[in-house]
């Protein structure tokens, strides 16, 4: 089912509100919604799934303007950030509770059924007859999932399906949702705030900020070419670097970085940190190293410009300069930007 | 012993165990004994009696009564104070309290200049054929009065932590309001409905200041078993009066004992294992 949202517009009187997003999301996809809090992505969603009404624009599933179908009868499955589950169920009685209440009958032996195939999928089997508060919350949300997909959703929508659990379950959690979403190919959209989690899930990320989209494509595109400084920093460290732009050159303390159509004036450059590196002589920005601190797999080096500013690198761990040394730092891949 | 980090749990259970044994055991105890000093034969007689029969019927009935009304009324309160935000919201959550607040008796003579039949709400009344004060309806009044901040003060907590994501999570699943509000709202209150429940039952049994002055006290109709043995008490039969009360105290402690069972199994799914 393929998913459109032609500029919808939701207004708050606080934050959260969504300022004209328009979006198409391809049939069998799976897309990423991913801004800091406050940024709409969640109140994008909930407008997808119709617990939000617009304000204005529309959202079509496929060629059905579906703005004003109720949630109730819009067919969407929808995975709360803290699992919703119902406390007073089994899991199996969760998972069921869609099939009971639909408008289309079934048989308690078709519905027994259906519990089963779907807690095989989620690999609960054994869990049917805990009730919530037994299980763990890696373990919820798994319910939580199959619940959603028992209604045979034609879209599957999550709100932070992992950002209550911790880190290592996010990690096993996210592989395996990826997984069940190839096997059932089934639309899905989901919001995070975790960077990590976008670009290691989705088909393709929609980068929000502000209410306002600033950034699609797939994760290899929004890596390689941020469009702007906030999605440089939002996706990970970066350097920040006052510059001044003249002439398609940007100038760091006399060192000069190709700035092809970046506008004259002040102007900022963004690199990671480990697109550093350290040089005794030669060429680069004059540096001196405050203070070097040491990670499993690297040596991270604190630094600062000639001019005063910091930078940060990163180094392998056999990085051999101290505290108080002076050198040259050399950067690659840097990304020009006029200042905001 | 393992170590606590409050100091003085010995002194704390001491004066709390000295506490209830003084205040709640020892006239409680009283009352068994003085009903004990009664022969079993004499004591059969005294609690049914035609007229102590009445009297727990009509107690007992109209208690029922007032609290399946203090239920549902109770609910909507509820639900009206922690769901919409309206002006004078606070004030109408202050009031509540009033029950709590104000004298039975006064409660009780109020309740009765506004039903009598030619009261506020009585003269309409009785234009209509309904007569509310000196009939059961009036003790059902009085009783559903006093006992309905039972029920909306145990309600309230419980429905101000619902998640609202529970009903989003209904309504995406396609439940009308009507199944969301029986499979999963009702469900998720009937432990505290219980908790209210009983207590506005127990509550009503018990009622008598307010009672007396709208009842009109007739024995076989309007007598609650209460003003029975406040009669017996006046007439200087303790004996009587505390075989009497004696019901009235069993009766009130098995419904709590049912209702505290009720709402364990209510309950049972919140236990870890």
């Amino acid at each position: 089912m393929k998913i459109r949202l032609d500029n919808v517009v939701k207004e708050f009187e606080t934050f959260r509100a969504v300022h004209g997003v328009s979006l198409d999301i391809g049939s069998g996809e799976l897309v990423a919604l991913l801004g800091p809090s406050g940024s709409g992505k969640t109140t994008i969603l909930r407008m997808v799934a119709g617990l939000e009404y617009a304000d204005a624009g529309a959202i079509y599933f496929g060629d059905e303007n579906a703005t004003d179908i109720p949630v109730r009868e819009r067919g969407v499955g929808f995975v709360f950030q803290h699992y919703a589950l119902f406390p007073h169920m089994t899991v199996g009685e969760n998972i069921a509770f869609g099939m009971k209440v639909s408008k289309v009958k079934r048989s308690p032996q078709a519905i027994a059924d259906r519990v089963k195939e779907l807690l095989d999928l989620v690999q609960l089997s054994g869990l049917k007859d805990r009730f919530p508060a037994q299980i763990s919350g890696g373990q919820r949300q798994r319910v939580a999932l199959a619940r959603a997909l028992a209604v045979d959703p034609r879209v599957l929508l999550l709100d932070e399906p992992f950002g209550a659990l911790d880190a290592n379950v996010r990690r096993d959690l996210r592989r395996w949702l990826r997984k069940i979403h190839d096997e059932l190919g089934i639309t899905t959209l989901f919001v995070t705030h975790d960077q990590e989690e976008a670009l290691d899930l989705a088909d393709r990320v929609v980068i929000l900020n502000k209410g306002k989209i600033v950034q699609e494509g797939t994760p290899e595109a929004v890596c390689r070419n941020p469009a702007d400084a906030f999605v440089m920093n939002f996706l990970g460290d970066a350097n920040k670097l006052d510059a001044d732009i003249r002439g398609g050159k940007a100038y760091v303390d006399a060192v000069a970085f190709d700035a092809e159509g970046v506008a004259d004036g002040s102007g900022q450059i963004l690199f990671r940190p480990a697109d550093v590196s350290w040089r005794e002589h030669g060429h680069g920005i004059a540096a001196r190293i405050l203070r070097v601190i040491d990670r499993p797999d690297s040596r991270r080096v604190l630094a600062m410009t000639g001019s005063g500013q910091a930078v940060e690198f990163d180094t392998a761990p056999e990085f051999p300069h101290r505290k108080g040394e002076e050198g040259f730092i050399d950067i690659r891949r840097p990304r020009v930007y006029a200042a905001a | 012993m393992r170590r606590r980090v409050l100091p003085g749990l010995p002194l704390a259970l001491g004066i709390t165990l000295v506490y209830v044994a003084i205040i709640v055991v020892l006239p409680l105890a009283a009352l068994v004994f003085k009903a004990a000093s009664l022969g079993p034969a004499d004591y059969w007689r005294i609690i049914s009696s035609d007229r102590a029969f009445a009297s727990y019927r009509v107690t007992v009935l109209c208690a029922l009564a007032a609290t399946v009304f203090n239920l549902v009324f109770g609910m909507a309160l509820a639900w009206v104070l922690v769901r919409y935000r309206f002006p004078g919201r606070r004030l109408v959550d202050a009031l509540v309290d009033l029950p709590f607040a104000l004298p039975t008796a006064v409660a009780g003579i109020a309740l009765t200049t506004l039903f009598a039949t030619n009261g506020w709400f009585g003269a309409p009344l009785s234009l209509l054929g309904i007569k509310v004060a000196y009939t059961p309806l009036g003790i059902i009044v009085a009783m559903s009065f006093t006992s309905i901040p039972f029920i909306v003060r145990t309600v309230q907590p419980v429905l101000e932590e619902l998640d609202p994501a529970l009903e989003e999570a209904g309504q995406t699943l396609g439940a009308s309001d009507l199944s969301i509000f029986v499979g999963v709202i009702l469900p998720l209150l009937t432990p505290a409905l219980l908790a209210g429940v009983s207590l506005s039952f127990a509550r009503s049994l018990g009622e008598f200041g307010a009672i007396i002055f709208i009842a009109g006290n007739q024995p076989f109709s309007t007598e609650i078993t209460a003003l029975l043995a406040f009669i017996r008490l006046e007439e200087y039969d303790y004996p009587a009066s505390a075989a009497i009360a004696s019901v009235m105290l069993l009766t009130a402690f098995v419904m709590l004992a049912i209702t505290n069972l009720m709402q364990a199994r209510a309950l049972r799914y919140t236990v870890r294992g």
